[in-house]
């Protein structure tokens, strides 16, 4: 009997309602409540979107998923949902999937750069990549071998894509699109910590008295945080503040108390100007007893550069930038200091007009007393700053002031619990490690952070930036659990677990995403390979990357569910599974990791991009890979062949055996009998009922041991015992997630606080400290002394279980706007749209909902600029200009002077008009603000 | 919702032509021949358009606005060519009037042009171009009165307790048309409800809002005016609110007639009371 949905429902209604109060039901209205739903399998799941990491439930039925809804026991978000959330069901079944690999070549079938693409077998495309990959090898080394990895990887992706680039290839180039979203985030984290994420949790939200945003939108990028955020300040309107601080009006100010809008780039000088009000005005607000036990000053050079290309590169020796490119990238090598940032470089030595040489990024700081520190916020009076910060010209300056004071008062009110949020405002930023640590500085001061309701807390935007691109450790310079390439303590561990020759493990690891980007412009990286994200549309001067992609000799994979920009640029590319198709693990903003099982087998032939790389990995040797390599900077990797046949292997032993199929790893054995594989499929371990022909040309009938735990409980091994402690794999399948570390089955809510954590009061029992906080991360934990000018004693004094205060200035930007330039332009998200729109605009309604992206400007502006509403304008900087559709009454209301334009839509290719300037110390791109000019197209 | 996708250039000429051509036989007795002189009622006219029967008898049909709505500025695409726009000219089958203009929110709704390009070229006054001119002087689209949204809240998830307000972000006039309403979630005891309600006196029903909407069939959707509100009466007024005394000005002589009250005061007294 066939029900409509209407019926259906309202026979499921009826029946559940009859049941709770006992009365009886019809029988045949009964069979059809249980006919309806007797093929729905409901199983958890996590969100695929955002950082916030809600749980979701989903159901299939004829393998496939048919709904989803809002999971009620997940702590997050209690079986609510944003609209993209709304929409998982729905992500995977666009119309144009790709569902197998597509390769460019001629009419001979050969491949060819200048070829369209045309469908080949798993085999053609790995014989493909292996030719390439080892061309590349050949050439230029591991550092010609690259990845452009994810925060959207699953755990296991991301630390197969790791175990095989690193310990295999013996390359660093592998560094995710998490780059370009929280890396100031977490050098912000590691400078001040000395160790990874943050203190608080999301608890933080109903405890606080006052939430205060930077740089965040958090009503359209965490939605769901948000409503919690609402719910707090509905809970107690009057003692509940929110405070939002940002460069235009969004969404987020629709509940502020104060909105500050400031010129961009001066939220240096805000946090400096809340601190010197402390330090000079309200001496007594500091915690002496706190500062004192836990926290040193510290200080590092202030000429660093913008992290942009550097004289001498090959790229611009070639005279591929223009003169106008140059205007801006010669400001790398030195740069003039001008008379807006000359009051808060004076303590530094610096003042109007000097000449500043710039050295590349450094990461290099010093201990300086608190008198040191107090000399640096001496220049930061509300004058100073409110004269360089008011960023809305139409304000008048007292309006401006009174906001700056009230911030300030309301951070330094006795007793009153303070949360400070940001996300990309303060990540995307030429300054962002510098301004993530002034955010500590002052909850520092005031011992108001580590602590429930108080705390300044890093959102994250992508679902495992934390879990996978930081806790796997899937950059450049990262291994898992908080260890470093560059450590060779940290190598050997990695070496030993990993069951490598020791020194296989390359220390220089600098190739970080832009890198990446420039290396293949400069022709030295020749295989690239694009996982679960989109660089040649969200890198910024993206014509640059996309010219060299295209024109030069190399060899582009992309492995994606759908084609988007990466995909188009490619020479190959490999079809994805998508998250609901293969088991995984996320791990969201606050420490909680979530797995959850294979839903559904995925479409066509597309596969996980776990099973790529352990594929790919059955294409290399021992001899292939591990012999000697001279690196560019004249460092050598030794040949360690002959210790590879100490560890029982020969010259022709794959990467395979070594890294995926070895001993340990059969040990995490299929059985279908037992929870959590009974009922579900499993397309790595078992192949599945499509019979995919796999990468030998055979039918694919899987690994035969259950390779996802195996992935996920050597990688948890790396943690566990170092403050980093996850739960067992089946534990994950059972729970909601837990906040890690997980010690005796317990998550921990707030990192340092001895009450809280245990490795904090471990830390402190065995310091003898009675101190409330121990910041036990062991990162960059002794250090020499000095002034703000420099190290004056290289004498170095060990800071154990010490965070740190950092003298950090105000700075101008590479690029502000002139006379020819005479517009910022300001990028980010909106909430209809995920990243690049690949999937969100595969979903009609959002489609519908937001079709394109537009161009936000000031109703005055636009009048001056005499274009109207709806019209369309050309956004140009010095690299290149995009059209986009003005408007003037919509949700984002820039100050005059200012435009944003978010960067889903591949039409408006917004990121052909940034500057590829990052932070030069976490090499973040500050999408936030470059220059351009706005004209009627 | 009548789905109105015939957008391309040559039959939106093709109408525009038919509709020319008609007018000089005389709309109104082309009207009377179509099986649509009773076209729905629930069809959204152009900014500044008289009330329906006025503007039934006003309007020649002759397909300027929407000539007018077409070729505007803001109406191109990337290529510079123009984009399907807002208003259509009413063909056959369509449930309204032949040759009339109507837009369709889910299809494309009114932009809400600053400069309302359709309504000054309305040459017999069926658009009323001073019912959208404000006291200075000027073109205001903020005073047009096509439709009102209305949020059907069963289907609406955001009363559900998701967060969406696609509506509210999609509102040229958010925060003044569409506002959100915060409510603690009390079942999840830790999130909000953030609730979309439309201000009759703001909404100028343009249907940006049933557009963005992402349920399945738009929990938001414009109506007339007249379908979308309800009237109280002139007899009561706020007492806490001084301007709802405004109403008063159409107040009439208060007479009132029951079942009760229809006979007069005798003849009710005259009849017996049975017992």
């Amino acid at each position: 009997m066939a029900l409509n949905r209407r019926e259906f429902l309202k026979s499921a209604a009826a029946a559940s309602a009859a049941s709770a109060v006992g009365i009886a039901v019809p029988s045949n209205l009964e069979a059809a409540a249980s006919d309806a739903q007797k093929d729905w399998r409901w199983d958890k799941a996590a969100c695929r979107f955002c950082g916030t990491g809600c749980g979701i439930m989903l159901a299939t039925k004829n393998g496939k998923i048919v709904a989803v809804k809002g999971d009620p026991a997940a702590p997050v978000n209690r079986g609510l949902n944003c609209i993209k959330g709304y929409f998982n069901a729905k992500i995977m079944y666009g119309a144009d999937r790709l569902k197998t690999p597509l390769l460019r070549m001629n009419d001979k079938g050969e491949f060819d750069k200048h070829g369209k693409f045309r469908p080949v077998s798993w085999k053609r495309a790995f014989d493909e990549m292996e030719k390439h990959a080892k061309r590349a090898l050949k050439e230029s080394g591991p550092e010609g071998v690259a990845v452009f990895a994810s925060g959207q990887y699953t755990v296991m992706e991301g630390y197969a894509a790791q175990k095989m680039m690193k310990g295999g290839f013996r390359s660093n180039a592998i560094d995710p699109n998490a780059r370009h979203c929280m890396a100031s985030a977490v050098v912000g984290f590691y400078q001040t910590f000395g160790v990874d994420e943050p203190s608080g949790c999301y608890d933080d939200i109903e405890i606080t008295d006052t939430i205060v945003t930077w740089g965040s939108n958090m009503a359209e990028m965490h939605p769901i945080l948000w409503s919690r955020v609402s719910d707090r300040k509905l809970s107690n309107p009057d003692k509940v503040k929110i405070v939002n601080i940002q460069t235009y009006t969004h969404r987020t100010c629709d509940i502020g108390d104060i909105n500050i809008i400031f010129s961009p780039q001066t939220d240096l000088a805000i946090w400096n100007y809340i601190a010197h009000e402390i330090v000079y005005n309200h001496p007594e607000a500091i915690d002496w007893d706190f500062v004192k036990e836990n926290i040193v000053f510290t200080a590092g050079p202030v000429n660093i550069g913008y992290g942009m290309r550097r004289a001498g590169e090959k790229s611009l020796k070639d005279g591929k930038y223009t003169a106008k490119e140059m205007e801006i990238i010669k400001k790398e090598m030195s740069k003039k200091v001008s008379a807006k940032e000359a009051p808060a470089l004076k303590p530094y030595g610096y003042k109007e007009g000097d000449v500043m040489k710039n050295t590349p990024g450094t990461l290099k700081h010093w201990m300086i007393s608190f008198e040191e520190y107090k000399k640096s916020l001496e220049p930061f009076t509300l004058d100073y700053v409110a004269k360089i910060a008011k960023g809305d010209p139409n304000e008048s300056i007292d309006s401006f002031k009174k906001k700056l004071k009230a911030l300030a008062d309301l951070y330094i009110e006795k007793d009153r619990k303070v949360v400070s949020f940001w996300t990309m405002g303060m990540n995307q930023h030429t300054r962002g490690t510098w301004v993530n640590t002034l955010s500590y500085n002052v909850h520092f001061l005031l011992n108001k952070q580590a602590l429930p309701g108080n705390g300044a807390f890093s959102l994250t935007g992508q679902p495992s930036a934390c879990g996978t691109a930081r806790e796997v450790g899937t950059f450049a310079h990262r291994l898992p659990a908080d260890m470093m390439v560059k450590n060779p303590k940290h190598r050997a561990i990695t070496e030993k677990k990993w069951q490598i020759p020791a020194g296989t493990l390359n220390p220089v690891g600098n190739q970080h995403i832009m890198k990446i980007h420039r290396d293949i412009e400069d022709g030295v990286v020749k295989f690239a390979w694009v996982n679960v994200c989109n660089p040649y549309q969200d890198s910024a001067s993206a014509s640059h990357w996309i010219k060299a992609a295209r024109e030069m000799d190399n060899f582009i994979v992309t492995s994606d569910g759908y084609p988007g920009i990466s995909a188009k640029v490619s020479d190959l590319v490999l079809p994805s599974a998508m998250i609901y198709e293969k088991w995984g693990a996320y791990g969201n903003a606050e420490r909680r990791t979530q797995h959850w099982r294979q839903q559904v087998l995925p479409v066509g032939d597309a596969m996980s991009d776990t099973w790529q790389w352990v594929e790919f990995s059955k294409r290399f040797t021992v001899k292939d890979l591990w012999g000697p390599y001279t690196l560019r900077n004249g460092k050598k990797l030794p040949d360690v062949r002959k210790d590879a046949k100490k560890l029982g292997y020969n010259d022709d032993t794959t990467m395979y055996e070594i890294l995926f199929a070895n001993d340990r790893a059969k040990k995490y054995k299929i059985d279908l009998n037992k929870f959590p594989q009974k009922g579900f499929d499993n397309s790595e371990c078992l192949g599945d009922s499509r019979n995919v022909v796999g990468s030998d040309g055979k039918v694919f009938k899987g690994y035969g041991f259950m390779i996802h735990e195996y992935l996920f409980e050597e990688y948890a091994w790396f943690g566990r015992g170092h403050g980093h402690d996850l739960a067992p794999f089946e534990v994950y399948h059972k729970v909601r997630g837990l906040k890690w570390p997980v010690v005796d089955g317990k998550e921990t809510q707030w990192r340092f606080n001895v009450k809280y954590d245990p490795y904090a009061a471990k830390a402190a029992k065995a310091a003898g400290s009675k101190s409330t906080h121990a910041f036990y991360g062991p990162l960059a934990k002794k250090l020499p002394h000095g002034d703000l000018k420099g190290v004056k004693d290289k004498k170095k004094t060990s800071l154990k279980n010490k965070a740190k205060i950092f003298a950090r200035p105000y700075m101008d930007p590479p690029e502000m706007p002139d006379a020819n330039y005479d517009t910022w332009l300001c990028t980010g998200r909106v909430l209809e749209h995920w990243h690049s729109g690949t999937m969100t605009m595969r979903v009609p309604e959002l489609f519908r909902a937001v079709p394109e992206a537009l161009c936000y400007m000031n109703p005055k502006d636009a009048k001056e600029k005499g274009v109207k509403r709806g019209e369309l304008v050309w956004v140009e900087s010095r690299r290149g200009k995009v059209k986009a559709r003005v408007e003037t009454r919509g949700r984002n209301r820039p100050p005059q002077g200012l435009v944003f334009v978010p960067w889903f839509d591949e039409k408006v290719f917004i990121n052909k008009v940034c500057l590829d300037a990052t932070c030069p110390m976490s090499k973040q791109t500050d999408y936030k603000k470059c220059a351009v000019k706005i004209y009627k197209a | 919702m009548a789905k109105n996708s015939d957008n391309n250039r040559r039959k939106f000429m093709a109408t525009t032509l038919q509709s020319v051509g008609l007018t000089a036989l005389g709309g109104l007795l082309w009207s009377g021949y179509s099986d649509e002189a009773k076209a729905s009622p629930l069809v959204l006219r152009p900014p500044a358009a008289l009330p329906e029967d006025d503007f039934l008898k006003a309007c020649i049909k002759c397909g300027l606005c929407a000539e007018a709505c077409r070729n505007r500025d803001s109406n191109k695409d990337r290529d510079g060519n123009p984009r399907p726009s807002t208003l259509q000219m009413a063909k056959g089958g369509e449930h309204k009037l032949i040759g009339t203009p109507f837009f369709v929110p889910t299809d494309v709704p009114c932009y809400m042009c600053d400069d309302i390009p359709c309504v000054p070229v309305c040459p017999s006054g069926a658009l009323d171009e001073a019912s959208v001119t404000n006291e200075k002087g000027e073109l205001d689209i903020n005073m047009a009165r096509m439709g009102l949204a209305v949020v059907h809240k069963e289907s609406c998830v955001a009363f559900w307790g998701l967060q969406c307000d696609a509506c509210y972000r999609a509102c040229p006039l958010l925060d003044e048309a569409i506002t959100l309403e915060y409510h603690k979630n009390e079942r999840t005891g830790k999130h909000a409800f953030l609730l979309p309600v439309v201000h009759s006196d703001v909404c100028t029903g343009c249907g940006l809002c049933e557009k963005a909407c992402v349920t399945e069939e738009p929990a938001i959707f414009v109506l007339p005016v007249e379908y979308a509100t309800g009237k109280a009466g002139t007899h009561y007024v706020k007492g806490w609110d001084t301007q709802d005394q405004n109403r008063l000005k159409d107040a009439k002589e208060i007479h009132t007639v029951t079942e009760r009250s229809e006979k007069e005061a005798a003849d009710y007294l005259n009849m017996e009371v049975e017992y």
